[in-house]
């Protein structure tokens, strides 16, 4: 059954980067037979890497970056385009500085096998590429087939995820937009770990201060399968309850079994169905789906283990996995920040290890993610993590990191100031 | 004769013991190099590539800023003499070490 799906989803991909090189653009590169290092995924860890490999090698050290789609488009910030108070154009970088200012070699493709042994990828279209470094920075995979019915639902455009940034975001808006005022938007939430903790949580508050400025007779419903909210607990439900009484409704231990499309319904394991007028279901997650084939994701065949001091696979040598798809040492979240940070580590540890150097035996990694609880006011969560070199692992220094004390404007400042910034130190 | 040679030994001995201690010497500051660099970019990610933020950033740029005055700053976040929205919960997982070395950084870095 899974071998199949993946038998599908890369046929599928490898039409779509058959397709995608064709329509080109001015930023594709040439694919080499060989380059130094190659990175898979141009998102915030892998557009992150290639950059500073570039940097930090004083560009000696050629790059490139396989990526499927011409533009970048922010997952953090789109939740305000499901609000109505950003748009696409705001949350979407070209690539063009990555290559034009730092050198690195875009194509634009999907891989479609990658080969540890001989030090290859094949990209779908059918060349292969040797490296000596490879950074696989592949995010997440929907596992749509965890809820009976949804891969359908989610094909047809009917039940939408949204949770990687793109089409469905801007098709989710559209959907809460021709809702009749009355209706009920219903987000459901995966048990963590998932990409974003806080992510759902901010886009349930997003929808609620729409409806209440438009749709003031509809509701919001969150559907959780967790036993409480996974992040910024305490803030998201004192703002609730301050703000969207009567609009939102939070429900802990819902874990989503099925959809019916026919009905628009959703089925628990325990709880009661509900039926909602948009439906926005966001199943179980996993590593990238090249991650997963290539067998880099070892545990539990979700996640990819890696040595924390370089982010090499404990699966395979030269290899190195970054971002979402990676197994979590304790408190790290799966966030945008967090895998810039893993981006820079990793490029600087490749860069080491390519011009015999010793690699950095204490690197630390830092995160701030902020939430929007409606256009202006924002509440965050920051955290330091320090490589212990005993324990070869990650840990927060005890008294650091923590969360803002209520939502506030000025953070509403920061925090898309925060996205204006990141999005320049990753690829421009 | 064999004075000269036993001289010309000793002395390509020397240049050699040199050169390696030189080399070897240089390679570790190529690393501490390095990884300074690394280290500082984990400030990056909020304040701008080599501390450059964007245009009409709230969030402060970093570059060409003195070390002194950002060592103080820093310090001044982590005890709480200076009120922050984050920065009071970043600097209190920074060593002193790894502040010095940020702080170097930026002040090097020409605006």
């Amino acid at each position: 059954m899974k071998r199949r799906s993946f038998v599908q989803a890369s046929m599928a991909l490898g039409s779509f980067g058959a397709l995608g090189s064709m329509v080109g653009c001015a930023s594709v590169g040439r694919v080499p037979e060989k380059a130094r290092v190659v990175v898979v995924g141009g998102g915030y860890g892998g557009a992150t890497a290639a950059k500073y490999v570039r940097m930090l090698s004083n560009y000696q050290i050629d790059v490139t970056l396989i990526e499927p789609n011409g533009e970048f488009v922010s997952c953090p910030i789109s939740n305000l385009v499901i609000g109505g108070s950003k748009t696409m154009a705001d949350i979407t970088t070209p690539y063009d500085k990555l290559s034009g200012k730092h050198g690195v070699n875009i194509v634009r493709d999907f891989v479609a096998s990658v080969d540890p042994i001989k030090k290859t990828i094949t990209l779908a279209s059918g060349p292969s590429i040797r490296y000596d470094k490879l950074v696989m920075s592949p995010g997440i995979d929907l596992m749509f087939n965890t809820i009976e019915g949804l891969k359908e639902a989610n094909a047809s455009g009917q039940i939408l995820q949204a949770w990687k940034a793109g089409p469905e975001t801007l098709a989710l808006r559209k959907q809460l937009e021709s809702m009749n005022d009355g209706g009920v938007y219903a987000i459901t939430i995966p048990e963590a770990p998932y990409r974003c903790p806080p992510g759902p949580y901010e886009r349930a508050s997003q929808v609620a201060h729409y409806f209440k400025q438009h749709k003031p007779k509809s509701k919001v419903l969150i559907l959780d399968a967790n036993q409480d909210v996974t992040s910024k607990g305490p803030l998201f439900k004192k703002f609730w309850a301050d703000n969207y009484k009567g609009i939102l409704e939070y429900m802990p231990q819902h874990k989503v079994m099925a959809v019916d499309a026919k009905t628009n319904t959703l089925k628990f394991d325990v709880q009661n169905d509900v039926k909602a007028n948009v439906l926005n279901v966001l199943p179980a997650m996993r590593a990238g789906g090249i991650a997963v084939q290539s067998s880099l994701a070892n545990v539990n065949t979700r996640w990819c283990g890696v040595h924390y001091q370089t982010f090499e696979s404990t699966q395979a040598k030269d290899i190195h996995v970054i971002g979402d798809s990676i197994m979590l040492a304790p408190l790290m979240p799966k966030s945008g920040h967090m895998a810039n940070s893993h981006g820079k580590v990793t490029a600087a540890a490749i860069v080491a290890q390519l011009s015999d150097m010793p690699v950095n035996p204490t690197p630390f990694l830092s995160n701030t993610c902020y939430s929007f609880v409606n256009d202006k006011l924002v509440v965050h969560v920051a955290s330091v993590h320090q490589y212990d070199a005993k324990d070869k692992t990650y840990k927060t220094v005890p008294g650091s990191g923590g969360v803002s004390s209520a939502p506030n404007e000025i953070e509403g400042i920061y925090a898309w100031n925060w996205a204006q910034n990141i999005w320049a130190d990753s690829l421009m | 004769m064999k004075t000269i040679s036993l001289l010309a030994v000793h002395l390509l001995t020397t240049t050699v013991l040199i050169l390696g201690v030189s080399a070897s010497a240089h390679a570790q500051e190529k690393a501490t190099q390095l990884h300074n660099r690394a280290t500082a970019a984990m400030c990056a990610n909020c304040h701008g590539t080599d501390g450059r933020t964007i245009e009409g950033s709230a969030i402060p740029s970093l570059v060409g800023m003195p070390k002194d005055y950002m060592v103080l700053q820093m310090k001044a976040f982590k005890d709480g003499s200076r009120p922050a929205t984050v920065m009071h919960q970043i600097t209190k997982g920074l060593t002193d070490a790894q502040i010095d070395t940020i702080s170097s950084y930026y002040a090097a870095i020409k605006r």
